[in-house]
């Protein structure tokens, strides 16, 4: 088996680690092993435009990233997840029993769905992270369909949306008591919740999910949740967007520390090994621009991002680059869209001590040429601004109030 | 190299306009303006703004 550099992870962050690799003059060998059986596409439409648009090309078709040519020598071992490593003697084994050996080792494994603790109606239990799981529960999606959502995060906000788009009765079950809040601040989150109910979401919070009531004769049957205060609901379909888990597992071993994903130092390098650098969700690295705590960021930029930064590590050893000595800060961004109101994210809002409006008026939340935005401070320092509504050339302009000051 | 934009997959997210700053930019009006053809030197900055994109709606060509 050749070695030259292995990539584990076959989605976005895996992709561009291999194209960034190829864009540093990395020419060897390389392989991209990755779970699933498909090549590379893209997620965020999942749980967004893929289950309610009517479309009727297939969605992996339109969601499968662009191979460049640089990557036309690749070889791809897609279908079979890694399930052990051994980092001293440089090798990765899949399922399927293959041994990986290589010179550099590329992490890029992300994320899977975590599930609430509870058996039983796996016929119409669903999570939001594969194709197959979009395309499953676009399926469910019914008209009139009674859909429970355990988690009121972005993810399922953005189902609940997509549900209630197909025709569905939706509610949203939320331990804490307003849905994104911790990500997003109270004010806004409260505005966003009565967003939702204005299109018909139902929410239940400060409750959580605490029994699946199945049919007696097939348990693989799910009729109703029950909640934690004492309420009911029937369900068709139960959501669960209740996090992830990082797919960290063939990693156990080698002595790293996998407590939240995997440990990284600011150049993406595994607890300072020169030969494995991580990228993407699963990658737990410190951001200078926001103190000294290594942190994982499930934003849209950082897949990119960190990628560029890893292929720059792993080039020192494969090609004795000489180290980058800029330090790596980026800036984290994504969007959502929910009823067609689109939520824009610079920086990290989720860190602040303080929110104040920059822009609108919150009761204009959702309506149409009256966008808004939120900013957010951690002391005296502008950390993040979220907008919704707004033209996006407002982004880049809170992007650069992010940058220039102090 | 010549940069191409699917303004019918474009849903005007402005992650291009993040990541080159030079090449793309929004007018007035809200619309996307790019440089079609930009020097060789850009072509980083170029895939870059092709790779942040969320819809893939970017190519670069040549």
């Amino acid at each position: 088996m050749a070695r030259g550099a292995l990539i584990v992870g076959a989605s976005l962050s895996g992709l561009r680690l291999a194209e960034q690799l190829r864009a540093l003059g990395y020419t060897g060998p390389m392989t991209v092993a990755g779970a699933e059986a498909h090549m590379p596409y893209n997620r965020p439409p999942l749980s967004k435009d893929v289950l309610f648009e009517d479309a009727s090309a297939d969605p992996l078709t339109r969601l499968t990233f662009n191979i460049r040519p640089s990557l036309s020598d690749v070889t791809w071992q897609l279908g079979s997840p890694a399930e052990a490593s051994d980092l001293q003697r440089r090798v990765v084994t899949l399922a399927n029993g293959r041994d990986l050996n290589y010179d550099v080792l590329g992490i890029a494994t992300g994320l899977t769905p975590r599930r609430l603790p509870l058996s039983g109606g796996e016929e119409n239990r669903h999570v939001v992270r594969t194709i197959e799981d979009a395309v499953r529960l676009k399926a469910a999606l019914l008209p009139g369909a009674r859909v429970v959502v355990a988690g009121g995060g972005f993810i399922g906000c953005e189902v609940a949306a997509s549900a209630v788009k197909r025709g569905c009765i939706v509610t949203i079950v939320e331990p804490l008591p307003l849905p994104m809040g911790r990500a997003i601040g109270q004010d806004l989150a409260s505005a966003i919740k009565a967003f939702h109910e204005a299109h018909g979401v139902t929410f239940r919070l400060n409750t959580t999910i605490t029994g699946l009531v199945c049919d007696p004769t097939k348990s693989m049957h799910l009729q109703a949740v029950t909640l934690s205060d004492g309420g009911e609901l029937h369900a068709d379909v139960l959501i669960e967007a209740v996090g992830s888990v990082c797919n960290t597992g063939w990693l156990a071993g080698n002595g790293l520390d996998l407590s939240d994903g995997l440990l990284t130092d600011n150049a993406l390098r595994v607890e300072g090994r020169a030969d494995v650098a991580a990228a993407g969700d699963v990658a737990r690295f410190p951001n200078p621009r926001y103190g000294h705590t290594p942190r994982r960021v499930e934003h849209w930029a950082i897949p990119a991002l960190t990628a560029k930064r890893a292929a720059q590590s792993l080039a020192e050893k494969l090609l004795g680059r000489e180290p980058a000595t800029k330090a790596f800060d980026p800036i984290p961004t994504f969007w959502s869209d929910q009823f067609g109101m689109r939520i824009q994210s610079i920086g990290m809002p989720g860190l602040a001590d303080r929110t104040q409006l920059i822009e609108g008026e919150l009761t204009s939340l959702g309506q149409p040429d009256k966008g808004l935005a939120m900013g957010y401070w951690l002391g005296d320092a502008l950390i993040g601004a979220i907008a919704i509504g707004m033209p996006s050339a407002k982004l880049s302009e809170y992007r650069t109030m992010l940058t220039t000051q102090g | 190299m010549k940069i191409c934009v699917d303004l019918e997959k474009c849903k005007l997210h402005g992650q291009c306009i993040i990541a080159a700053p030079d090449l793309f930019v929004f007018e007035a009006d809200g619309s996307l303006h790019w440089i079609e053809q930009p020097e060789e030197t850009q072509r980083q900055a170029a895939l870059d703004a092709a790779d942040v994109c969320p819809e893939q709606a970017i190519v670069i060509e040549g």
